[in-house]
């Protein structure tokens, strides 16, 4: 380390002057994930900067679709009332990132340009239909985030652009959504596997809609068409539930690497997939499931 | 390239000069000279550096100097009045919280934030808060422990 420009932009036109063509400046948010990057091979870019002190970038409303700016911190997100009850499986992701800490430095921005394909925030936004803002010097553009990401750590984002905010469409009446991560811990995990589903339900019961998304199996975030197709047209029985685990499994393609192997992740990508979609009928159907939904399961009272 | 700056720790303004990559716990420690926060894994996993940026916990061997300044930074050093140990160190003491040492600056700070925020924490409460950060050698049970004897003793 060293030898590094820092500068501290208090507007979002400031920031893309100071980014400019984004060849050797990079934005920071919390800096959980840059600095540990850095430490870890990747160095330092020539120039920081640092967006923290853009106020225009800090506030949550949920008057309407659900707008976050880029900095809103996990912990901002994962204690907003409306987000628990409109956005819930973002409210479990949120409330699921690292630590206390670590929640009140990083931001779903930073979350999302950091495009790990273990991220917790990713798969609910793909689920619920969110998309991003990305601005630059010559504009903004609206990108869904299911196509924000190309590849581990990539984006579809130019190297001048910045992502300054999300947007959440609001769900219709009797809609669930949850995620559910597998962990070995709680705190400073990452998702071994996670699984994010959003259903809407009619008023019998029947799953009209579905969506359910992949973390952690595949170089990116990825949605499982078996899965959806699986729990669409039924009331979220047993049978639905079984083929929403063989679905989810059979549209991973995970890795082995030090926290688990290949075999053992897409088996339990249908696990935590099944769980996912099970606590978002339940949500659906009006039932307060706890957030986030993860140690419910962890301590066993559920199969 | 150095960096003119000011940090306020403790309620006290330093002047420092750092390069734009230095992080939070490298100026506390090697430039300002508060040694109560600890490196510990340098990376964001183990808790020992944890100090308050504005009141709420940060891991500060992943955070750069320069973002935290106009922040109000509190470490274990502002926990107590002088020589006056506040009554969650003095738990940390009597109750067996401390062994080793080296997590309690850390574990003292996380704690010290859950109980501004809420004052009458269930163990569950207790556990969550401390989860980010780590220790070898007390089991963590003598930890809770303290904890949740300074938050009876208000």
């Amino acid at each position: 380390m060293g030898d590094v420009a820092f500068h501290s932009a208090t507007t979002v036109d400031e920031a893309l002057a100071l980014v400019g063509d984004g060849s050797s400046a990079r934005v920071i948010a919390g800096g959980s994930d840059l600095v540990v990057q850095a430490r870890h091979g990747k160095g330092m870019p020539e120039t920081v900067v640092a967006i923290h002190r853009i106020d225009a970038l800090k506030g949550v409303d949920a008057s309407g679709d659900l707008t976050l700016g880029a900095l809103a911190s996990h912990a901002d997100v994962a204690a907003h009332v409306d987000v628990r009850d409109g956005w819930t499986a973002l409210a479990d992701a949120s409330a699921l990132v690292g630590s206390h800490a670590t929640r009140n430095v990083g931001t779903i921005g930073g979350n999302l340009m950091n495009a790990s394909p273990a991220m917790e925030t990713g798969g609910p936004l793909i689920v619920m239909g969110a998309s991003v803002e990305l601005r630059s010097a010559s504009g903004t553009r609206s990108v869904a985030v299911e196509d924000l990401w190309t590849g581990p750590g990539r984006t579809s984002a130019a190297p001048g652009e910045i992502l300054t905010g999300v947007t959440v469409p609001r769900l219709p009446e009797r809609s669930g959504s949850a995620y559910v991560r597998l962990e070995y811990r709680r705190a400073m995990e990452i998702a071994i596997v996670g699984a994010s589903a959003c259903v809407t339900l009619a008023d019998d019961g029947t799953v009209t809609a579905a969506k359910v998304a992949l973390t952690a199996v595949a170089p990116t975030i990825v949605r499982s068409p078996a899965a959806e197709a699986a729990i669409i047209g039924t009331v979220g029985d047993d049978d639905a539930l079984a083929a929403v685990e063989a679905g989810a499994a059979s549209d991973a393609s995970p890795i082995s690497d030090l926290r688990a192997t290949e075999d053992y992740r897409r088996a339990m990508a249908g696990v935590i997939a099944k769980r996912a979609v099970t606590v978002a009928v339940l949500r659906a159907g009006g039932d307060a499931f706890p957030i986030p939904a993860t140690p419910v399961f962890m301590k066993g009272s559920e199969g | 390239m150095k960096h003119a700056a000011t940090l306020t720790v403790n309620g006290i303004a330093y002047p420092v000069e750092l390069e734009g990559d230095a992080t939070l716990v490298a100026a506390i420690r090697d430039h300002i000279g508060l040694t109560g926060t600890k490196q510990g894994c340098d990376d964001c996993e183990c808790g020992a550096c944890m100090v308050m940026v504005d009141g709420k916990p940060v891991n500060s061997c992943t955070y750069l100097a320069l973002q935290a300044e106009g922040a109000e930074i509190t470490t274990v050093e502002g926990l107590a009045d002088g020589d006056q140990l506040s009554s969650l160190q003095t738990a940390f003491l009597d109750e067996g919280g401390v062994q080793c040492g080296f997590c309690t600056p850390g574990m003292l700070v996380s704690a010290h934030a859950l109980l501004r925020q809420n004052p009458d924490p269930s163990d569950e409460e207790i556990r969550l808060a401390l989860g980010g950060n780590l220790c070898r050698c007390t089991g963590y049970q003598k930890i809770a422990g303290a904890v949740m004897a300074a938050a009876k003793a208000g």
